[in-house]
């Protein structure tokens, strides 16, 4: 009978643990004074705004100043633009400006608006085998990495990043392969790691090699291209083309990414940590 | 080693000092994980109990099903959720993509095999007489079935134990469905994956060591009922 007991007493602490876990709802960032009609907001954005920890500090103070609930969701800017073409986001904030052109012309997103850029940046390691650091443009850069097989890990997810680096490489007529080019199929994170482990080369965005620098053995070696911008713009998916749409929500959030107070915020962004910017604003 | 000690000290502070997001994604992380254990063991237990006792026409092909589910991968549930959820999807209209709810349905949907297989493994091990016995001593169904689980208890913790473990633990069917949104879906797991690529490596190990702890919490309360009655 007491095994029986304790079975019983087993189902109750959990049923226990469950329903006080369902009374509460996780503390929703302060008091929401207004409520608009449909409260979700789905932003689909790319890795580098999160990872970067620039998101954290602009979302929530939209939240307070609209009421709306932003779900970020940080995937690559391939599947970004996939997920507005589906119409299963509201809003992007993404940075591949010829792929973003295209879902335009398609009339998949509208009101679509520059926001900020930074640039991209070849780091590598400090020996720099491939001599880069001598070099004066990117596609030089890229054609030496080429011919010397130095090792060079790529994205290879199809997010903005990668798009910019398979751009180089199809405007010279190469195509990369075998042992020394390393199909990572990670984030710029990851990424970031594997080539730091490898002493290998790879193409990254400004912000995320400098919020992670210290735990990379990497060196910027090549920079200053102006092919190599990185440029982000904010864009509502379309809501004439599909049911569900949050329009109110998404236009707030374009209007608050382009405004001037977030405008400069966005400047002063990992100024106080990295001793220079990680995006410049160019809304205004 | 340096690193492993920070992230010890960083997590007991956090935790100490009560920080207020750690606290919630700790509560949501039990509140999910606890949930999608209790719905699959009510779906399970019942699901097991029938496959080891009945006999039926193409049972086989549905306790290979049930074993081949107990390694679901939680990364295709995810994706399988998420289709079904998604606005387009056959279920969009529910307006469950991206929430607690959702997560708890992927969880359960990994946990509940792993459940069910237990169960019926542990029913499995009966003596076959025993059944018998309990029927030729003049059972109700609901009598045989009560006296059945009560036989397997050990088994059915056990498989609350596994399905606990599993889904705390996983991370793809969470960061599918949940989205690992701030204050509202970040769960312990899909939190470390973040502070990871944010380079954040002491804070990741710092939470790594509260799921830890929360982990082994649960399983040590479960462990102590379930010796205790071995002892009885």
């Amino acid at each position: 009978m007491r095994g029986e007991k304790l079975f019983s007493l087993l189902l109750l602490v959990l049923l226990v643990i469950t329903l006080t876990a369902c009374g509460t709802e996780p503390a929703a960032n302060g008091e929401e004074p207004l409520e608009p009609e449909i409260k979700d907001l789905i932003l689909s954005t790319t890795t580098s705004t999160q990872d970067s920890g620039l998101l954290d500090e602009l979302i929530p103070i939209f939240e307070e100043e609209t009421g709306y609930l932003v779900k970020t969701i940080a995937v690559g800017t391939g599947k970004a633009l996939e997920m507005a073409s589906l119409g299963e986001a509201d809003v992007l904030l993404v940075h591949a400006p010829e792929a973003e052109k295209e879902v335009e012309a398609a009339g998949d997103v509208i009101n679509r608006q520059l926001v900020m850029h930074n640039d991209f940046v070849l780091v590598g390691p400090a020996e720099d085998p491939a001599g880069l650091q001598e070099l004066e443009t990117a596609p030089e850069a890229f054609a030496a990495l080429f011919e010397n097989e130095a090792g060079f890990v790529t994205r290879g997810d199809d997010s903005g990043t990668d798009k910019m680096e398979k751009g180089i490489w199809a405007d010279l007529e190469l195509e990369p392969e075998g042992d020394w080019y390393i199909d990572a199929g990670s984030g710029m994170a990851d990424t970031l790691k594997i080539a730091s482990e490898k002493a290998a080369y790879t193409l990254t965005d400004r912000g995320t090699y400098l919020a992670l620098k210290d735990t990379l053995d990497l060196d910027i070696l090549f920079e200053g291209d102006e092919i190599l911008l990185n440029i982000y713009h904010v864009m509502q998916v379309n809501p004439d083309k599909f049911d569900g749409i949050n329009a109110a929500g998404a236009e707030a959030f374009v209007e608050f990414m382009v405004a001037k107070e977030t405008q400069d915020l966005i400047g002063e962004f990992g100024v106080d940590r990295f001793g220079s910017p990680l995006f410049f604003p160019d809304a205004q | 080693m340096d690193f492993l000690v920070q992230g010890f000290i960083q997590a007991l502070r956090l935790l100490l000092a009560g920080d207020k997001e750690v606290y919630s994604i700790a509560f949501l992380t039990l509140k999910v994980s606890g949930l999608a254990t209790l719905v699959s063991l009510l779906l399970g237990v019942p699901m097991g109990l029938y496959l080891a006792v009945s006999r039926f026409r193409g049972r086989e092909f549905l306790v290979g099903g049930v074993n081949a589910g107990m390694g679901l991968p939680p990364t295709v549930v995810g994706l399988w959720v998420a289709l079904f959820f998604w606005r387009r999807g056959p279920l969009g209209f529910l307006g469950l993509m991206y929430t607690p709810t959702a997560m708890v349905i992927a969880q359960t949907i990994i946990a509940t095999p792993l459940v069910a297989g237990l169960t019926m493994s542990a029913v499995q091990q009966l003596s076959p007489k025993l059944r018998l016995q309990i029927l030729a001593l003049g059972a109700s169904p609901l009598q045989f079935w009560w006296l059945i689980i009560k036989e397997v208890r050990l088994g059915i913790l056990a498989a609350v134990m596994a399905g606990f473990g599993r889904v705390i633990a996983e991370v793809g069917a969470s960061m599918a469905v949940g989205g690992n949104v701030r204050w509202y879906s970040r769960v312990l797991t899909t939190s470390i994956v973040l502070e990871v690529n944010k380079g954040n490596f002491s804070l990741a190990l710092a939470l790594s060591f509260v799921l830890l702890l929360i982990t082994y919490s649960i399983t040590y309360l479960l462990t102590v009922l379930q010796q205790r009655r071995r002892q009885a």
